[in-house]
């Protein structure tokens, strides 16, 4: 999966290794400021209001 | 080709494992420690807001009069998520100073403690509450365990410092909203005094209980820095 990502990216290899880089911060972007704070509301304790 | 195959499987699956669990790692890391940093950011930007609305000079005729009259002026009922007052709590520490927003959703309480819309105002006559985080998001309440009868609970609002000493805590029920009555625990009561009540959940990183902390108001004072910009 990620060699064939890594066959399939163009240019050189410092050009890849900076593709490779961004698109990891991007995941890891999507994660932190989407994927997560919808996750967290699931977590066990969230729930601090008595109601 | 079968076994190129198989191959090819099980490499991806591995992948998609490691994959997996580097997810899974990065989600402690955020629910241990980044949600704190935003908290903390949240609460600077907060810090600003309650600076430049809060310290409005108290009138003098205010000082001296009894703590149950009514607010000198209608403040309008601050939005949701908004800076409402600061809370500070010695026995957990002297830096352990929170400004407390408006209202007790989970939107509210990612930025700071939380105070229940419906719950009296700091100083007045009746049930001031505020729920906060025990875990992630800064956990303002994580060692409100920790409180002892008789510990200070400072609250600062509008130029008044409030002082609050604690009476009771306890674990109860996650429906349990009698602790919010305008007298805890007596729904319907006509409340004589200013109590405050802290709640947050219990154990710490569970939902099945509630932890609360009453206390009963002790003191009223202008701030010093409020009197300090009167000139």
């Amino acid at each position: 999966m990620y060699g064939w990502i890594w066959n399939h990216l163009p240019g050189p290899t410092v050009l890849r290794v900076l593709l490779v880089l961004s698109l990891i911060a991007a995941v890891v972007g999507l994660l932190f400021t989407v994927v997560f704070p919808w996750a967290v509301t699931w977590l066990p304790g969230q729930d601090v209001s008595v109601e | 080709m079968t076994a190129d195959r198989v191959r090819a499987t099980v490499g991806v699956v591995g992948e998609l494992l490691i994959t997996a669990g580097v997810v899974v790692g990065l989600f402690a890391v955020y629910t241990l420690f980044w949600t704190g940093v935003e908290t903390a950011g949240e609460q600077q930007a907060l810090e600003r807001e309650f600076e430049s609305t809060d310290p409005e000079p108290p009138e003098p005729s205010v000082e001296a009069a009894p703590p149950q009259a009514p607010p000198p002026q209608a403040t309008p009922e601050p939005l949701p998520g908004d800076a409402y007052a600061r809370m500070r709590i010695p026995r957990l520490g002297e830096d352990w100073n929170w400004i407390v927003v408006q209202g007790v959703d989970l939107a509210d309480l990612t930025r700071g403690p939380g105070r229940y819309p419906d719950s009296a105002e700091p100083g007045q006559v009746g049930n001031f509450a505020v729920a906060g985080h025990r875990a992630t998001y800064g956990e303002p309440f994580a060692y409100l365990d920790r409180l002892e009868p008789g510990d200070e609970i400072v609250v600062e609002r509008e130029g008044q410092e409030h002082l609050y000493r604690v009476s009771t805590s306890y674990v109860t029920g996650p429906d349990d909203t009698a602790v919010l009555a305008p007298v805890p625990r007596e729904p319907g009561a006509t409340p004589r005094t200013a109590v405050i009540t802290l709640t947050t959940c219990h154990p710490r990183w569970s939902s099945e209980e509630r932890l609360i902390v009453h206390g009963i108001l002790v003191g009223t004072s202008s701030t010093p820095t409020a009197t300090g910009t009167q000139t």
